[in-house]
């Protein structure tokens, strides 16, 4: 025992804990807590796939897009599925913050933004997990793309940053929310926002007073860029929309993360 | 003197409110290194609060403390350095096993990878939980959690730790079990200042104890030297009718811990020997006519509150002090 516990104080090298190492270690956290949660594995895999194939095989017949509607209704997928995985990470932030581990965190001295970001980092690989899985089956059912390396290289980056931003508002909301269920509420918020946009229909078929709105909202670009890029086709300014869009959310995402964070804990 | 001994934990004036309400009101209390010390009150108290000031988790709104030879303000981030805080609620992930929690707690308190494996086995071994340490911990017994979250609170060796309400909850087996952790890593040389509602967990743990009540210390001591201003145990006496209840109870006066007039019951302080017992049931029954049924109790929280303050203990969730914020 009392070589154990004694006050045998560690180096001071090693007692001072390192932003990085604990935002290490919190992301191992989060990805190990994630790959257990079955159901939250399931629904941000399994989803997107049934998400796709319903739209392929129960719309997709009944919309004229000018292509396979499976070509087109792809980006709109993966962007509804980020919506959908993120809200399981702010209802996982917003767990943590109404539970004793967040004292041990705090009186341990680690910071909100290693905590924060473990939740972000895993966020993203579980989507990216899901883009691949979409991409594959969207293969086999008859997704083409005429793009080349850099198409793809383009449309990942719009895609991961468009993930990236999102996951870290979900971690706001996350932060914010008075209770896990709280948190939970935003999906729905997430989830309306690629409806309204062209994901799932040309713009032009939607009601002209909707038609500003969809047009200009952050989805919107993100989707354009990743189906101009896959398909080849020209995108304009899309993606620089979609970037600016992301860089703005995920800015604002993290400062006010990072101010509410502190406030909720002091 | 010309030695000073080192404090653990010195604060003065401490205050907090919530919503206007005082929380804590002006708390001032020493811990010198290397001792046990109590905050012994009821649900409200302020005993929580207090906790979660000195472990920084809470800025005070008057007052100042030193833990560790560290201002909780100014130098918190030297505090958290030197402290472990166990909560009352398991801070515990439940899907991870309990060498993943204590590795991951390693992995934060700055340990090299290897260094937190090393010293996940050690605890684990320690605390009885070598078998265990591959399961997740949501299959753990609420004693094995406990033990882990204490343990999950040694893994950066603080020389300082705090310990809110320990045993609440657990069975009597998993509280002495505790009890046992908690003396033996005290003869370690750690400081630990513990809440807890039970006068006897107090007792058998701390070298002081002091008694907090509404947001204020209400007394302050060793335990023999509390006890002996509170009834170490009382003697219920069950009278046969009203009328022995109405007449024992007005010869006894001042003397009368307890009444309850509906179950014909009042009790009065004993040691607890034969002897003493013997002696009082023939001083209030001499014609063995009044007194049905007699038993013994352990004082209470609650005999405390009644012996040092007069009145009883404020009613749990009167004041409720949130766990987190």
């Amino acid at each position: 025992m009392s070589d154990l516990i004694v006050a045998d104080r560690l180096p001071e090298t090693v007692s001072g804990p390192n932003i990085f190492a604990a935002a290490a270690s919190m992301v191992g956290r989060s990805v190990r807590l994630s790959r257990r949660n079955i159901e939250v594995l399931l629904v941000s895999l399994m989803l997107p796939v049934i998400l796709m194939l319903m739209f392929v095989y129960l719309f997709g017949g009944a919309i004229e897009t000018g292509t396979a509607y499976v070509s087109y209704v792809v980006p709109g997928v993966l962007v509804l599925c980020a919506g959908f995985g993120s809200a399981s990470t702010a209802i996982s932030v917003s767990q943590d913050m109404h539970n004793g581990i967040m004292d041990r965190f705090r009186s341990m001295d680690v910071s909100g933004a290693a905590v924060l970001s473990g939740h972000v980092v895993a966020s993203v690989i579980r989507n990216a997990a899901s883009t691949v899985l979409v991409f594959g089956i969207a293969f086999l059912i008859g997704f083409r793309s005429d793009a080349d390396l850099m198409g793809w290289i383009a449309a990942a980056g719009v895609l991961l940053m468009f993930i990236l931003a999102i996951s870290w508002l979900a971690a706001l909301v996350g932060v914010l929310a008075r209770s896990p269920e709280a948190a939970n509420g935003f999906t729905f918020f997430l989830m309306f926002l690629p409806y309204a946009s062209s994901a799932f229909v040309p713009i032009d078929t939607m009601p002209t007073w909707l038609q500003g709105f969809s047009a200009h909202q952050p989805v919107t670009p993100v989707i354009e860029s990743v189906r101009g890029l896959l398909t080849g086709t020209p995108v304009g300014n899309a993606p620089w929309l979609a970037i600016a869009w992301c860089a703005g959310i995920l800015l604002v995402s993290v400062v006010l993360s990072a101010v509410a964070f502190r406030r909720r804990t002091s | 003197m010309s030695v000073s001994l080192p404090l653990a934990i010195e604060a003065t004036g401490l205050t907090k409110f919530y919503g206007g309400v005082r929380v804590l009101d002006g708390v001032d209390l020493t811990v010198p290194a290397g001792s046990v010390f109590a905050l012994l009150g009821p649900n409200g108290a302020g005993k929580t609060t207090m906790v979660r000031m000195l472990a920084t988790l809470l800025r005070p709104d008057a007052g100042t403390a030193r833990v560790a030879g560290f201002d909780i303000v100014r130098d918190r981030h030297r505090v958290r350095r030197s402290i472990s805080l166990t909560g009352q609620d398991v801070a515990v992930d439940e899907l991870q096993t309990g060498r993943e929690n204590l590795q991951m707690v390693g992995r934060l308190a700055g340990l090299s990878r290897a260094q937190s494996r090393l010293r996940a086995d050690q605890l684990l071994e320690r605390f009885d939980l070598a078998d265990a340490g591959r399961r997740r911990t949501s299959t753990y017994s609420g004693g094995m959690r406990r033990r882990l979250d204490l343990a999950a609170g040694l893994v950066g060796r603080p020389a300082v730790i705090f310990l809110d309400e320990p045993t609440t909850g657990l069975d009597p087996r998993s509280r002495q079990d505790m009890w046992q952790v908690i003396t033996e890593l005290v003869r370690t040389g750690v400081s630990v200042l513990l809440t807890t509602q039970y006068l006897e967990e107090a007792d058998a743990l701390a070298d002081t104890i002091a008694v907090i009540n509404g947001g204020t210390i209400v007394a302050l001591g060793a335990p023999a030297a509390l006890k002996k201003q509170v009834a170490d145990q009382r003697l219920e006496l069950i009278m046969v009718d009203q009328a022995a209840f109405s007449r024992v109870r007005s010869e006894l006066g001042a003397r009368v811990l307890t009444a309850e007039e509906a179950k014909s019951t009042v009790s009065v302080a004993t040691d607890g020997s034969s002897g003493h017992v013997r002696r009082l049931l023939d001083d209030i029954d001499p014609t063995w006519q009044l007194v049905g049924h007699f038993a013994v109790h352990e004082a209470t929280l609650d005999d405390v509150f009644l012996a040092l303050t007069g009145r009883p203990a404020s009613i749990a969730g009167e004041t409720k002090e949130p766990s987190h914020v």
